[in-house]
């Protein structure tokens, strides 16, 4: 906007916009906030901060790389409906990402990696777009890449039914924001496995194409799935001392759970051995799949090209 | 009227940036005004906000329109604070919340289900009738779950043919 304009006699109506103040004014999204703004973030008694922040870069990361995977299907789902569906399943997972990375970030602020002096970028995008893939946290399912529609039904399938269960348990942590977001985003995960659910049920009962891309789907994920019902030593000990749910726990549940849809479906467990890790390392160790890398560098090229970047 | 009374009217007209029908009263986000002294003896308005999905843009807005209305109002040191506990939930969406939602051609969420027990899961259409804002039939269809903002699900009847958006039970 010119000065002529703003100095011009125009009864007023741009006064207070030209100097100073805040910039929210001018778009949305101007500037970062906090999404913890005002939230006691103090680490519970009996848990170290670093382990903290670990624990909830685990939880925060598989929710980011499965937002950011959900988020390439934008514009390319079947149908409107569905394409749509998926870029809501993909904000609600950010949601929860940006809490739980802001939640690390706050209980141990060496955690979040070192950026210019005097860059704005606050601890959750500093985690979330200058971490190398090693120091991911999050299960390989979340990373793996895209395939057909059948594909992307399977994963949330296996992803949301046992994230569910352990949001459900993680309600009663006690670190104060875990026991908040896991309350909040069981009710938002509800929804992505009844969407998972009755689509994995639709395409088995369709048409034999729609069967056969579904089998194949779920032969090629199943050797993921386990690893999201596997204990780390972290989450171990962290459900010991009353933050954290060991997703051991819930193996039972998510067996349940999936053996409903199965049988319901018409379709038999697949006999896949779970995916090895690499000398008994897996995501939670930051030991990934070859994919992570690539999909995290288009996922971090713009901030890390603006490392001082104000957005 | 106190300070505090004062405070909660003006951070209560404001509308929520999605469904401006609504404002951030009716729809629950607001939980409430408090005053609260800064270390240096001045005196801070301090507005509590919940979000009704974890990733909802709209919060962002909401933040600044407060702070942005309660200046207006003539209170010079305004924070807002996000608070997660207990979650937001429809049901929290006020009466007449639910009739500016009918209104405005929406249909106003039911009451929440929790699902009881670890199989919740729900295989068949949500079990929900919805009427339709516009003719007032029960003769509604489900097109998807997910509509244009996270907390709306897409209907369509099938009398008057019309679609229309349903807030969703969370």
């Amino acid at each position: 906007m010119s000065d002529d304009l703003l100095n011009s006699d125009l009864g007023g109506v741009f006064d207070g916009l030209a100097g100073g103040g805040d910039s929210s004014q001018w778009a949305f999204g101007t500037g970062f906030e906090d999404p913890l703004a005002g939230v006691d973030t103090t680490v519970p008694d009996g848990v170290a901060g670093a382990d903290l922040a670990a624990y909830c870069l685990m939880l925060g990361d598989d929710a980011l790389v499965m937002s950011q995977r959900l988020s390439e299907w934008c514009s390319r789902a079947p149908d409107l409906e569905e394409d749509i569906a998926l870029a809501n399943t993909a904000l609600d997972l950010l949601g929860q990402a940006r809490l739980l990375l802001t939640r690390a970030a706050a209980a141990d602020p060496g955690a979040v990696p070192a950026l210019p002096e005097g860059s704005p970028v606050p601890g959750e995008d500093a985690l979330a777009f200058f971490r190398e893939a090693g120091e991911f946290r999050n299960v390989r399912l979340a990373e793996v890449p895209n395939g057909d529609f059948a594909h992307v039904v399977v994963r949330l399938l296996l992803f949301s039914v046992a994230r569910l269960a352990l949001l459900e348990r993680l309600r009663a942590s006690t670190d104060g924001v875990l026991a908040a977001v896991a309350a909040k985003g069981a009710k938002e995960v509800t929804y992505h496995r009844d969407w998972a659910g009755r689509w994995f049920l639709t395409l088995a009962q369709g048409t034999e194409e729609s069967r056969r891309r579904l089998l194949a789907a779920l032969d090629a994920l199943w050797p993921l799935q386990s690893e999201m019902v596997t204990a780390h030593p972290l989450e171990t000990s962290l459900a010991e001392a009353g933050v954290g749910v060991d997703p051991a726990s819930v193996r039972g549940e998510v067996d349940a759970v999936l053996d409903q849809v199965l049988a319901v479906s018409g379709v038999d467990r697949p006999d896949r051995a779970p995916l090895a890790g690499i000398g008994g390392r897996t995501g939670r160790d930051g030991m990934h799949t070859e994919a992570l890398s690539r999909m995290l560098a288009e996922m971090q090229v713009v901030a890390r090209a603006h490392p001082g970047g104000r957005w | 009227m106190s300070v505090r009374e004062r405070a909660l009217a003006a951070a209560g007209r404001v509308r929520d940036p999605e469904m401006p029908m609504l404002t951030l009263a009716d729809l629950g986000v607001l939980r409430g005004v408090d005053v609260e002294r800064d270390p240096d003896g001045g005196e801070a308005l301090v507005a509590s906000i919940t979000p009704t999905y974890t990733g909802c843009p709209a919060l962002a807005t909401m933040r600044d329109d407060l702070v942005h209305r309660l200046n207006d109002a003539g209170f010079a040191r305004v924070r807002v604070r996000v608070v997660l506990d207990p979650p937001w939930s429809s049901d929290w969406i006020s009466e007449h919340g639910r009739a500016a939602l009918r209104a405005a051609g929406l249909s106003p969420p039911g009451p929440v289900r929790r699902p009881t027990g670890p199989l919740g899961l729900t295989l068949g259409p949500t079990r929900r009738a919805p009427a339709c804002p516009r003719c007032g039939s029960a003769a509604t269809r489900p097109i998807s779950e997910f509509g244009a903002t996270a907390c709306k699900a897409l209907y369509r009847c099938t009398d008057c043919l019309e679609p229309f958006e349903h807030v969703k039970e969370i």
